[in-house]
């Protein structure tokens, strides 16, 4: 019975629908507008288009045009082509930078996420003052990387060293660490402060995971009689796995692209063996005024980061598919 | 009453006729004898309250000079019927500030310029003939570095300001315990010293770092003591990779070993100073601020006997090579941009900074860590009364090179140094590079800019 009525309704609906409506005549006015989705659709989406297309497209479209150009400082420039990326490739400082970024990249992000994880697992644990202890892990993510790293700076310092001064009183070393005045030992440093910057926003991303663990697994996993390394591989590990990728890309993209560190901490020295795309771009770019070269040098960051972001998108959508 | 004050007051008092009465006259002035009859007139223009002149200069190394200079700034403002702003910024950020200001046509309407730029720059900049001829018929010639450097096509495209001699600041008692009652004549002579000084726990103290002062102006100079140079007279052929250039970075090598504070690699312009005031160091090529400073923090800085340092420190000039003895110091000017809305007045304020009675107030702050752009101001009676130990600074500045030597100091002199390949050519050798490749490293890099 109750079918039989909602075929009825139904049917008296799909022929009204299918009736031509008569033409009512409605005043231009903005609620009229607003009553056609295209119309709103764009209106929604300006903001942000606006937004991108002044802050992100703008400055990336301009970045490709000086790449492609011979523009100096105070100078139009014209089309060369592909002649500073050629002539970035021959510099060999640009080598070194462009090697440097992955080295600084890859020991970072590695030791960023082993330690964060680490850190994430410890502060997951129920502990008095645990709530502050949290807080306190994300000051140095917080605090503006420029007076962090000029603290760094003044530790490393090659003769007011305090880490130096405390080595020596403790009779560790004879002679100074050249911490900041040997290439290999700079860039050590500046990995050093990076991981010490980044380690924060692995671990309270991985304890943000963590809490959303089901406790009664892990109970269940140490009645079968598993271990803490093998509830971690078993059961953490696999159930963080999205998140850890999410992380990881980001983190990637923010170390290979780093500035302000290495500007402060070294400027690139000595004898540009710390120097990092991103500051050796700056150092080409804006400090000897060659916009053309130094927007080619940045550029070879994108490659590399597109194929990161590609990556990411093609496991969250598995994800999804999943 | 100052003049300042009595200038407010003129200015509150005056109505609109007076002001066109003066603002006329003002205008036949200038008419009729250009800048040179503001000079003589000493009538300042004025502007209409509240034009902002913004002006941007490093933090001078001499704390009082800048508190001076905001001092003329106030009182220009007064003067001027403008308002001047001084900003100082970190000496290494200058090109940065100078490069995204011509780019987004907005930004300080006076930069502060060293050495060279203004050649890179020169497209930016406003032709300041008018001012710089002005000055010089008022003061005298500048010093043989700044046609060089500034004057482009016979357009001064900066106004020359001052240089900062550079000079080896030591300990004389440390020098004299090693044999030395003189500071060593050649680059030989002083790593022997510091050899032993070395010995005794007292290394010489030298940058190779990434910074715009006391790096560059040890290397060079060092460069073309034993006969090395960038390119040849026309600028056209590299021509680095000499056996001057090599000896040179053969010396700094064993130098650097022998005779150094190894941490030097990675100082800035300021680390050398602390190191040498807190005890550390023999000597270093610096202005005459570690002097300075110490005598004016007697109290906080002593040697280890608890005497005032600055008792115990002189200077000397960088010593000779095989090519005879070179300098290099930091020339300073001042451009207006061409992108600035008050080019006249930032015109007329740097005339007003240049006036001899302002000028000199300057200089005499300075105590001697900056010398006048005209070679008249060595004989001004300051001289006379400044300390012993800061003597030698009044004509350091008359032999001194700029950048580019053999050949002409282009832009493309200024892309070799702010990319630090001479510095970085020394640095590579003392990290452990054979000279022989440190030198063809930088020959290269040469290449690619003067022959590219």
């Amino acid at each position: 019975m109750d079918h039989e009525f909602a075929d009825q309704v139904g049917s008296v609906a799909g022929v009204e629908a299918a009736l031509p409506r008569p033409h009512v005549e409605r005043p231009w006015s903005l609620m009229y507008l607003l009553d056609n989705e295209r119309f709103l659709a764009v209106v929604l989406l300006a903001p942000a288009l606006l937004l991108l297309g002044a802050f992100i497209a703008y400055p990336f479209v301009m970045g490709i045009w000086l790449s492609l150009s011979d523009t100096s400082v105070g100078n139009l420039g014209h089309f060369v082509g592909l002649q500073n990326f050629v002539r970035a490739w021959d510099d060999s400082i640009f080598r070194t930078a462009f090697k440097n970024t992955f080295i600084y990249t890859f020991w970072a992000t590695l030791f960023k996420l082993a330690l964060g994880m680490w850190l994430a697992v410890l502060l997951n644990r129920h502990f008095r003052a645990n709530r502050i202890i949290r807080a306190v892990v994300l000051l140095p993510f917080i605090v503006p990387t420029v007076l962090s790293t000029f603290a760094w700076k003044w530790m490393f310092d090659p003769t007011f060293s305090v880490l130096n001064w405390l080595l020596f009183r403790v009779g560790i070393i004879a002679d100074k660490l050249p911490f900041l005045s040997n290439g290999t030992w700079a860039m050590g440093c500046a990995i050093v402060v990076n991981i010490w910057r980044g380690m924060p926003f692995y671990a309270i991303s991985f304890l943000a995971g963590l809490q959303t663990i089901n406790p009664d697994l892990h109970e269940a996993a140490s009645l079968d009689g598993a271990n803490g390394w093998q509830r971690f591989w078993y059961l953490t590990w696999p159930l963080l796995k999205p998140l850890t990728v999410v992380v990881v890309v980001f983190s990637i993209i923010q170390t290979f692209s780093d500035f302000q560190l290495i500007y402060v901490l070294t400027g690139g020295g000595p004898a540009n063996s710390t120097h990092l795309l991103a500051t050796y771009a700056y150092q080409v770019g804006v400090a000897a005024g060659l916009l053309g070269q130094g927007a080619a040098i940045s550029l070879f960051m994108f490659p590399v980061l597109f194929i990161v972001v590609w990556i990411q998108l093609r496991y969250v959508r598995r994800l999804e598919g999943v | 009453m100052g003049n300042s004050a009595r200038d407010k007051s003129l200015l509150s008092k005056m109505d609109r006729r007076t002001f066109i009465k003066v603002s006329g006259a003002v205008g036949v002035v200038a008419a009729a004898g250009g800048i040179e009859g503001i000079l003589l007139s000493r009538t300042p223009p004025a502007y209409a309250q509240g034009v902002r002149l913004h002006w941007v200069r490093w933090v001078d190394f001499i704390p009082e000079a800048d508190v001076e200079l905001k001092r003329q700034a106030t009182e220009a403002s007064i003067d001027l019927g403008a308002n001047v702003q001084l900003e100082t910024i970190n000496g290494n950020d200058i090109q940065a500030r100078i490069t995204s200001a011509i780019q987004s046509g907005s930004g300080a309407d006076i930069f502060m310029m060293m050495y060279n730029w203004p050649q890179l720059y020169q497209n930016a900049l406003v032709d300041m003939s008018d001012i710089a001829n002005a000055v010089v018929k008022d003061q005298g010639d500048f010093y043989g570095i700044y046609r060089p450097s500034m004057d482009i096509n016979g357009k001064w495209m900066a106004m020359p300001h001052s240089i900062v001699g550079n000079a080896i600041a030591y300990r004389k008692s440390w020098f004299k315990e090693v044999g030395f009652t003189q500071f060593p004549k050649t680059f030989d002579e002083l790593h022997k010293a510091t050899i032993a000084l070395k010995k005794k726990g007292r290394p010489y103290g030298q940058t190779l770092g990434h910074t715009f002062g006391d790096a560059p102006t040890w290397t060079y100079p060092l460069t073309w003591a034993y006969g090395g140079a960038e390119t040849d007279p026309a600028g056209k052929k590299v021509v680095l990779a000499s056996k001057g250039t090599r000896d040179a970075v053969s010396f700094m090598r064993a130098f650097y070993k022998d005779s150094c504070d190894e941490g030097g690699l990675a100082w800035d312009d300021t680390d050398n100073n602390r190191a040498f005031h807190a005890g550390q160091i023999c000597g270093t090529l610096n202005g005459a601020s570690i002097y300075i400073v110490a005598k004016r923090q007697k109290d906080k800085i002593r040697d280890d006997n608890g005497n005032p340092m600055y008792l115990d420190i002189d200077h000397a000039l960088l010593p000779a090579g095989p090519a005879g003895e070179q300098q290099l110091y930091l020339s300073m000017s001042h451009a207006v941009m061409k992108y600035s809305k008050n080019q006249k007045l930032a015109k007329d304020f740097i005339l007003w900074l240049h006036k001899k009675e302002n000028f000199r107030r300057w200089l005499v702050v300075s105590d001697g860590y900056n010398v006048g752009a005209n070679t008249a101001w060595e004989n001004d009676p300051m001289w006379q009364t400044i300390d012993e130990p800061l003597k030698l600074f009044r004509t350091a500045a008359r032999t001194t090179r700029i950048f580019g030597y053999a050949g002409p100091s282009t832009a493309k002199a200024t892309e070799v140094f702010s990319k630090y390949i001479i510095t970085d050519m020394y640095a590579k050798a003392v990290q452990g590079m054979n000279p022989e490749d440190a030198v063809r490293w930088a020959e290269t890099q040469l290449k690619g800019i003067y022959e590219a």
